[in-house]
């Protein structure tokens, strides 16, 4: 989905709030959050595609407002409430107030139809495809060219991963795409690469 | 009953109540807690990372397995990657080109091997400006790079997890891997600090 989440290269953010030896976890809430929804994960309730699903489908207003550890806890919460844990009601009275939840999933998607296998070397273009539901295609990337540098091992196909779809595994492939190629005229050089699924990608003839 | 809307409840309410369901399904969250306090803190450091580009740096037969196939490699250091991880891959960085981590779409870091993502790392402003304005953000991070340095950024958009290797600092001959391993700090193997 074309969502809040999808940052890369998005302009007019300041300075990055770096320090040295940066702090992980800040208040211990947040170690607790970090360790509920790996626990749901490591008890089946959902998957690491469905999680990151669910925090990009959260409201953009609440994505951009929230913290970090807040749109892991608001995932976890919107699983546990469309897998049938526990309704929004219970969890309400629980919370002794409003729940803000993640919004509705589109349909996810299987492997793509066409789908083929490339080699180091290739030349290939990422699909000009717009996908409703869950993908990790960055949108930069979309419709961008780029070279191919090496094969990954076989991973769920997160399209349909995330929405409890059957695909084939696919694996991945390091693109090598260049920035200047990315944004004509308006970035720093550097070669950006990304591990692009196979399904997203076409040769680029 | 009127239908007044309620406020929206605290963060630690939400997330307690959250930890009440889990525990009426058996998950035994409380316990799990205790566990993930420990994996955090003593488990998934980057002192595992620093382990491994100390050996690369004195023991070039391991440098070599360990850029050709780094999910093998690791395990020979006794270290491991989550199951949906299933590729580590590791990058080094040289006189002519550096390597710099990210992920735009959320957070995804090779966590037992590197450390959890720094605070920095997660926020909005690296994972936007990163990809696009990668010198200018390492700059301003207290990385400059001479011009002819080739930058090669790595968004982390699948299960493939990296590390970058950094460049050996001079005047380190005379260490061993222990020393060389406390010179390794999380920034420099995500890239945005040299040693």
């Amino acid at each position: 989905m074309d969502g809040m989440h999808d940052l890369g290269g998005k302009e007019g953010f300041g300075p990055v709030r770096h320090s040295k030896n940066a702090a992980v976890f800040h208040a211990d809430w947040e170690i607790r959050a970090n360790a509920l929804y790996s626990l749901a994960v490591k008890c089946g309730v959902y998957n690491m595609d469905e999680y990151r699903h669910a925090i990009e489908r959260m409201e953009p207003r609440h994505y951009l407002s929230a913290s970090y550890y807040e749109r892991s806890l608001t995932a976890l919460a919107s699983l546990c409430v469309e897998k049938g844990l526990v309704t929004r009601e219970q969890l309400e009275q629980l919370a002794h107030g409003s729940y803000p939840l993640a919004l509705p999933s589109a349909p996810g998607r299987s492997n793509h139809p066409q789908r083929k296998t490339f080699l180091p070397g290739d030349l290939v273009r990422v699909r000009d495809e717009h996908v409703p539901g869950h993908m990790r295609m960055p949108g930069y990337l979309r419709g961008k060219c780029g070279v191919v540098i090496s094969k990954s091992p076989l991973y769920p196909f997160p399209d349909a991963h995330g929405h409890g779809i059957h695909a084939e595994d696919e694996p991945t492939y390091d693109v090598r795409f260049e920035a200047s190629h990315v944004w004509p005229n308006d970035a720093e050089n550097a070669q950006i690469h990304a591990a692009i699924f196979e399904s997203y990608l076409e040769l680029n003839k | 009953m009127n239908a007044k809307p309620h406020a929206i409840a605290s963060i630690e309410q939400r997330l307690d109540s959250i930890q009440t369901v889990l525990e009426q399904h058996g998950m035994e969250p409380d316990k799990f807690i205790d566990t993930f306090h420990d994996l955090a803190n003593e488990h998934w450091i980057p002192e595992n990372g620093a382990r491994l580009v100390a050996r690369a740096w004195s023991d070039p037969e391991f440098k070599q397995r360990l850029l050709g196939d780094g999910t093998a490699a690791i395990q020979e250091m006794g270290l491991s990657m989550p199951p949906h991880h299933r590729h580590f891959v590791v990058l080094e960085n040289t006189a002519d080109i550096h390597n710099v981590i990210c992920c735009t779409l959320c957070s995804c870091t090779a966590f037992t091997i590197i450390g959890l993502p720094p605070d920095w790392y997660k926020d909005l402003e690296y994972r936007a400006r990163v990809v696009r304005e990668s010198r200018t953000v390492l700059q301003e991070m207290g990385l400059d790079l001479p011009a002819h340095v080739q930058i090669r950024v790595w968004d982390t958009t699948a299960d493939t997890r990296y590390m970058v290797l950094p460049q050996r600092p001079t005047g380190t001959e005379n260490l061993n891997a222990e020393q060389l391993a406390a010179l390794v700090n999380k920034d420099a193997l995500i890239g945005v600090a040299h040693l």
